[in-house]
């Protein structure tokens, strides 16, 4: 019997058993639905993680030199103490780093701290109050809506300006132009000279509610010990380009902390990559827990299915015989059972995989992530759908297979 | 008797016997004890012959039926159908033959109740590895043949008893078998059906077909031209009817 007279059995008998059928290939749908829905949704979490957390936090090619990861997820007590152990990050680190990098870059200090600011009666609690050198808007990627981003010779001096997000123009100016207006940073008078572009939002927190000021204006007392920075910011212009930065600051360093050759570094060069390191340790539980929770819906629809036949061979014992004594060897009943399995199975799975594509336009539209199916996840869904009918349907269809044809006949 | 040839083992059938049985045996090891259901029957059945196998039931006409069809194979003793020794063949070997030698016809039909007539009279021709289409048209002439031209498309539960038997005759005859093998196919019909279905067996074997019928009924079995009664495992009588 061909390979197709054997599915156009399977689909008949399907079509005449629908109820049944719809049961038995609930397991896996269920199982391949979730598999394309699982992975467009990682996918999505993944390009999210990559391209804007990632890059609104620490930004493309660009590392910090810091006392201590800034991004630290489940960090022990004892690491920490060490951390705090070690020696800040000072103006003069900044600037021997600065200046010794020889490839090209831009950088930028960096300090900050959620501080309350005021103006015109109004506040913004906990805004992001950042004292940084004026190259930090382009490394950031702040484009300047309105106004002008601070000079070198404001950064250098500490003339008291300041360019505020969106949000803390609008709360404390609204509707006005708050361009040449004053502003109090924890008490201290600034004039904002710029505005910045609206960042939107980052896991729903906002992005634009910050002011950024000279790092050696008054709010330096306010953000870090005298003399200190967070962090000094490199950016290059390609992935090499930082490598070579990263290395060329990791020497200077190390030199200027006297550090032997043995000795670890007692401060960090932080990339993106590290952030994405966190990611990375979710997306490991996720390909673990993941592909488990489609085994188990896979195992489960396999046996349904597996039962489904086993009913189907009992029932229809007389038609097996009748097929044999009309000349089907014991691979045409094979085949055929197999076939039918394999067809239920990968129906279903069909069926899963437009569930799971229809699921991931749901979280697309519904949701900031962008979720995409991978075609792997479609090809995979659909060949795991039909290996389950396969691994399902060889017991039932060997049974079937063995039947004696005068024994099957004699069946009522 | 003329007829019959004189076989011994190593022999080969004359060219026009179709079936051939020689000290043909069939036990059953049912652990406590063995069942002789045949003891050694020979049997030889020509070319459009039309035979009815008759017996009390446990006479071993079922299993006769069985070897016969080569549903089963014989613990001793030789079956040549159409010139082949098939009583030593594999599984898969004994499926072909049944495929292309024989056409079963049971007391019960045994039709496929959601197939129609039609794809019920393809069967045999899907194992024989026929294409959709030269299927279709074989099927087709052969439902036409019992008279059936016009219900190819119903199913088995829109048409009545002798309907079905026709369907499954259409069946049995599809793939142009060297013998029709019919178990009871009156068992399940009314008299009126029955000599109807009688009346079909008739006309195949006006036409040449060999007939090998089992039925406990006498006056089905007159039908026959030659009547071959078994009794406990043996052969008791053979008569030819005189024509």
């Amino acid at each position: 019997m061909a390979f197709w007279d054997a599915v156009r059995l399977a689909l008949q008998t399907l079509r005449a058993q629908k109820l049944k059928s719809a049961f038995s290939l609930i397991g896996v749908f269920i199982g391949v639905s979730f598999l394309i829905g699982a992975w467009s949704i990682v996918n999505g979490i993944n390009q999210y993680m990559t391209d804007k957390f990632a890059g609104t936090i620490i930004g493309v090619n660009t590392f910090h030199v810091r006392r201590r990861p800034n991004f630290t997820p489940h960090v022990s007590d004892s690491t920490w103490r060490a951390w705090a152990r070690r020696p800040r990050i000072t103006f003069r680190d900044a600037e021997a780093v600065a200046a010794g990098i020889t490839v090209p870059v831009l950088t930028a200090w960096q300090s900050s701290d959620n501080v309350t600011v005021e103006a015109n009666g109004k506040q913004v609690r906990d805004a992001e109050v950042t004292g940084a050198t004026e190259r930090y808007f382009e490394i950031k990627n702040l484009a300047i809506a309105q106004g002008r981003p601070f000079s070198a010779q404001e950064a250098r001096g500490s003339v008291p300006v300041v360019v505020v997000g969106s949000e803390v123009a609008e709360k404390l100016y609204p509707g006005r132009d708050p361009l040449g207006k004053p502003l109090r940073i924890g008490g201290r008078p600034y004039r904002i000279i710029g505005v910045v572009e609206k960042q939107g939002k980052l896991f729903g927190f906002s992005l634009d509610r910050f002011v950024v000021a000279p790092a050696r204006s008054p709010v330096q007392d306010l953000v870090n010990p005298p003399g200190v920075v967070d962090a000094l910011i490199v950016k290059a212009g390609t992935v090499e380009l930082m490598r070579e930065a990263m290395a060329q600051a990791e020497g200077i360093m190390r030199s200027r902390r006297h550090l032997r050759p043995a000795q670890e570094n007692n401060f960090v060069l932080e990339t993106s990559e590290g952030v994405l390191e966190f990611w990375a340790g979710i997306q490991r539980i996720l390909f673990v827990i993941g592909p488990g929770l489609v085994l188990v819906s896979l195992v489960v629809g396999g046996i349904v299915i597996m039962n489904i036949m086993l009913m189907a061979v009992a029932e229809r014992t007389r038609e097996i015989g009748l097929r044999k004594s009309l000349g089907a060897r014991r691979r045409d009943i094979l085949r055929q059972f197999l076939a039918e399995a394999t067809t239920l199975a990968t129906v279903g799975a069909a069926l899963g995989v437009a569930t799971g594509v229809a699921l991931s336009v749901l979280i697309n539209l519904a949701t900031p992530l962008p979720a995409t199916v991978s075609p792997a996840s479609i090809g995979l869904g659909v060949l795991i759908g039909g290996g389950v009918g396969i691994v399902a349907g060889v017991y039932p269809a060997s049974r079937a297979a063995r039947l004696d044809p005068i024994e099957a006949l004699r069946q009522e | 008797m003329s007829r019959v040839q004189e076989f011994r083992t190593g022999d080969t059938p004359l060219p026009d016997v179709i079936i051939l049985t020689h000290k043909l045996a069939r036990e059953y090891d049912m652990g406590l004890e063995v069942v002789r259901a045949l003891r050694g029957v020979d049997v030889q059945i020509r070319r459009n012959e039309y035979v009815a196998v008759m017996g009390p039931s446990g006479s071993g006409k079922s299993t006769l039926m069985n070897l016969i069809g080569c549903l089963d194979t014989p613990t001793a003793g030789e079956y040549w159908l159409n010139a082949q020794k098939v009583s030593d063949l594999s599984d898969d070997a004994l499926a072909r033959i049944r495929n292309k030698e024989i056409g079963f016809v049971f007391q019960t039909f045994n039709l496929l109740p959601r197939a129609s007539a039609l794809h019920n009279v393809e069967l045999p021709l899907i194992y024989a590895g026929i294409g959709a289409r030269g299927r279709r048209e074989r099927a087709a002439t052969a439902l036409t043949r019992v008279g059936l031209g016009d219900r190819m498309d119903h199913k088995p539960n829109e048409l009545s008893g002798g309907q079905r038997q026709r369907v499954a005759i259409a069946r049995a005859l599809v793939n142009d078998p060297s013998i029709l093998l019919a178990d009871e196919p009156t068992g399940n019909l009314d008299s009126t059906t029955s000599q109807e279905i009688m009346g079909v067996f008739a006309e195949l074997h006006r036409q040449g077909q060999t007939i090998v019928m089992v039925t406990h009924e006498a006056d089905i079995a007159a039908h026959a031209a030659r009547v071959v009664t078994l009794r406990d495992g043996l052969v008791a009588t053979d008569h030819l009817k005189a024509a």
